[in-house]
């Protein structure tokens, strides 16, 4: 029995014999031809074959995929029918008498260079577009299949280095149990793909993950990043009973999403949604979100030119508002720093912008950033029930000269003759170890905390969550940042200041049952989440998961945090 | 050789599901159509060379058709970006 660690991209079990995904082999000979119009001829039939193929996945993309995911494979489509690549091709093809295949291989490269040279990390991405297109056209002028030897005819779960978009979509889902790959992070097209899918799969796990052989039994924990290769009986029936007790609890979790998350003492806390953008409020609403913990607003700043004005600032937040009538809207003030390419902005870049000019740090130095977005805030709230949070505060004079900012815009709007939003509550993020540790003194001066778990843990336990070889020191399950977060929550209490949890952490069943028992009053979550998160609270009394978090406080690693909690509370083991 | 300059208001300019949308309109037309931006110059029907113009939110564009169907061609492309890109517009079935 190996066990091997990735990423968590996709939650979900999945248990059943490992198929290893190839790409076929694309070398070819480069050679010249003596009819340059009769090997034209030959790469136009390649790329009407290719166009039959795309029509074929684009159709099994719409019906399988989210539209936004089916998208890519639209601009697929267009790219194997781009005029200019054709015309790079012909001129190759018929000005040097080469075959068709280093012609088409050679304009590839040319567009792929281009696309990477480019500032912009969206069409940087478009390259492998590129790539994944040519290479479909290439395996046509070969002659070979997809992937040598994927003859997918019996449930598997698929290992692959890794996977392209029109890989995962061609394979036969109904008999995919699951993706693994060694190379990928969380946002790659097979994370993305395979949670659209409601697939399990595990990204970034490795070379040693290409050395398991084909037919191996693998369990694929889809929740925790966890793959075990050759597994004994006794682990392959504890992940069948967990997989058992996950389906049952999704299943009653949709059922009962539009109902509040009351433990069975009668103890009830809010489950509210992260979202960023106004169709994200639409999906957490239907998911059963009571509110929303965090809007991010990023959005609005991001991929364009010039700053957001008020106006537009404020039309944005009101239309995400209204979407939750009176029910709460945390509005998170703009988060980013140097490694966010803003050029209207002209930030310099910085050795690390984790740790330099971001968030709070910038709007507070940046008045004309910060002020439209609390005016807007602030017209936006009329009426409704928005909350207003800066994130990345690490000192009682930070939080201080934010409210100032905000009070002197709510001035300034009265003074105009504008109507504000009245009584707003005013939060911070706790995400900096400074701010948790001197928590008391900020709870005096706020409404409510919203805990961080993402940027907490990389800062408490120095490591970067994006870095795979790091990553699994990054999680919100270290005994570190749990004591961090049962401090803040104690602080917050103390006062009479509620504390809500935004990070990841808030949306994984195993940490559920220790956040309850520290005191949380507020779960915010990536909208599909919301169903399970509520399903869980609902399992336990209060008193149950205090005990557990009392124990899982004195233990020394986040792997015994995750076995304490599957071990005492068998409703939330459902990866 | 007809011609119209444009503002992209779209906020993520001429990328994206933007830009499939105009490659897509320009390609119903027989005419030959150029979208210049600055001194870069792509042809309409290219989503690679569309997207390489790197049109941001605010970028001045201009269009030149030449064909039988170019004044057609430029009315459809105007309204597509005019009406920012919306589903429906400009881009008709």
């Amino acid at each position: 029995m190996k066990m091997l660690r990735g990423i968590a991209a996709s939650r979900g079990i999945a248990i059943g014999p490992a198929l290893r995904f190839q790409k076929a082999d694309l070398h070819f000979a480069r050679c010249t031809v003596e009819d340059p119009s009769a090997e034209w001829a030959r790469f136009e039939g390649a790329i009407k074959t290719a166009c039959e193929q795309m029509a074929e996945v684009c159709a099994i993309a719409e019906v399988e995929c989210e539209p936004e995911d089916a998208a890519i494979f639209q601009a697929h489509a267009l790219i194997l029918e781009d005029p200019e690549l054709y015309e790079a091709v012909r001129a190759r093809i018929e000005e040097h008498c080469i075959n068709a295949e280093s012609a088409l291989s050679d304009a590839a490269d040319m567009y792929v260079a281009l696309l990477e040279s480019l500032d912009d990390e969206y069409l940087r991405a478009r390259a492998a577009d590129v790539r994944d297109v040519t290479d479909r056209v290439l395996r046509i002028l070969l002659g070979v299949a997809a992937s040598n030897g994927v003859e997918l005819m019996s449930p598997s779960v698929i290992l692959a280095r890794d996977l392209t978009p029109s890989d995962t979509v061609l394979l036969d889902k109904s008999l995919v149990l699951g993706f693994c790959t060694a190379e990928g992070g969380p946002t790659a097209h097979t994370a993305i793909l395979a949670r659209g899918l409601g697939l399990p799969a595990v990204v970034g796990v490795g070379p040693d993950l290409l050395e398991i052989a084909d037919g191996t039994t693998l369990i694929l924990d889809g929740g925790t990043g966890t793959v075990v290769a050759g597994p004994d009986q006794e682990a392959v029936a504890t992940y069948r009973r967990r997989q058992s007790v996950a389906d049952a609890a999704l299943t009653q979790g949709r059922e009962r999403a539009h109902e509040p998350a009351v433990t069975r003492d009668g103890h009830r806390v809010e489950v509210v949604a992260n979202i960023g953008n106004v169709e994200g409020a639409r999906a957490a609403l239907e998911a059963g979100a009571e509110g929303v913990g965090l809007l991010r607003t990023e959005f609005l700043y991001l991929e364009r030119v010039h700053l957001p004005d008020e106006e537009e600032q404020y039309r944005a937040y009101r239309s995400i508002v209204d979407v939750f009538g009176d029910r709460p809207v945390i509005l998170r003030t703009l988060d980013i720093g140097g490694d966010k390419e803003l050029p209207y902005l002209g930030l310099p870049s910085e050795m690390n912008p984790f740790l330099g000019v971001r968030a709070i740090r910038l709007c507070l130095a940046q008045p004309e950033l910060f002020r439209p977005q609390l005016r807007a805030a602030l017209r936006a709230g009329v009426g409704r029930n928005l909350k207003i949070m800066f994130p990345m505060v690490a000192t009682v004079a930070e939080l201080r000269a934010a409210r100032t900012a905000l009070e002197e815009c709510r001035a300034e709007l009265l003074a105009e003759g504008r109507p504000v939003a009245e009584g707003m509550e005013i939060g911070i993020m706790v995400e900096v170890p400074a701010a948790a540790l001197v928590a008391d003194r900020l709870a005096a001066e706020v409404d409510f905390f919203s805990i961080g778990t993402n940027d907490l843990s990389q800062y408490t336990m120095a490591a970067d969550r994006t870095n795979v070889q790091v990553a699994a020191l990054a999680t919100g399950f270290q005994p570190a940042v749990l004591r961090l977060v049962r401090d803040v929550i104690a602080a917050a209490h103390a006062q009479g200041k509620w504390v809500g949890l935004c990070g990841e952490l808030a949306g994984e069943p195993l940490a559920v049952p220790v956040l309850l028992g520290l005191g949380l009053d507020e779960f915010s979550v990536n909208p599909p989440a919301v169903p399970l998160v509520k399903q869980v609270i609902r399992a336990l009394t209060l008193d149950e998961a205090r005990a557990v978090a009392q124990e899982a406080l004195s233990l020394e690693s986040a792997d015994a945090i995750r076995a304490l909690v599957q071990a005492r509370v068998p409703a939330a083991d459902v990866g | 050789m007809p011609e119209i300059t444009l503002t992209v208001h779209h906020e993520v300019g001429l990328h994206a599901r933007p830009a499939a949308m105009f490659v897509k309109t320009a390609k119903r037309f027989c005419s030959a159509i150029k979208v210049t931006h600055g001194e870069r110059e792509a042809n309409a029907k290219s989503i690679l060379s569309v997207l390489t113009l790197g049109v941001d939110q605010g970028a001045v564009i201009t269009l030149h058709a030449e064909g039988e169907d170019a004044d057609q061609a430029l009315e459809a492309l105007t309204a597509l970006v005019n009406g920012n890109f919306v589903e429906g517009v400009g881009a008709g079935e």
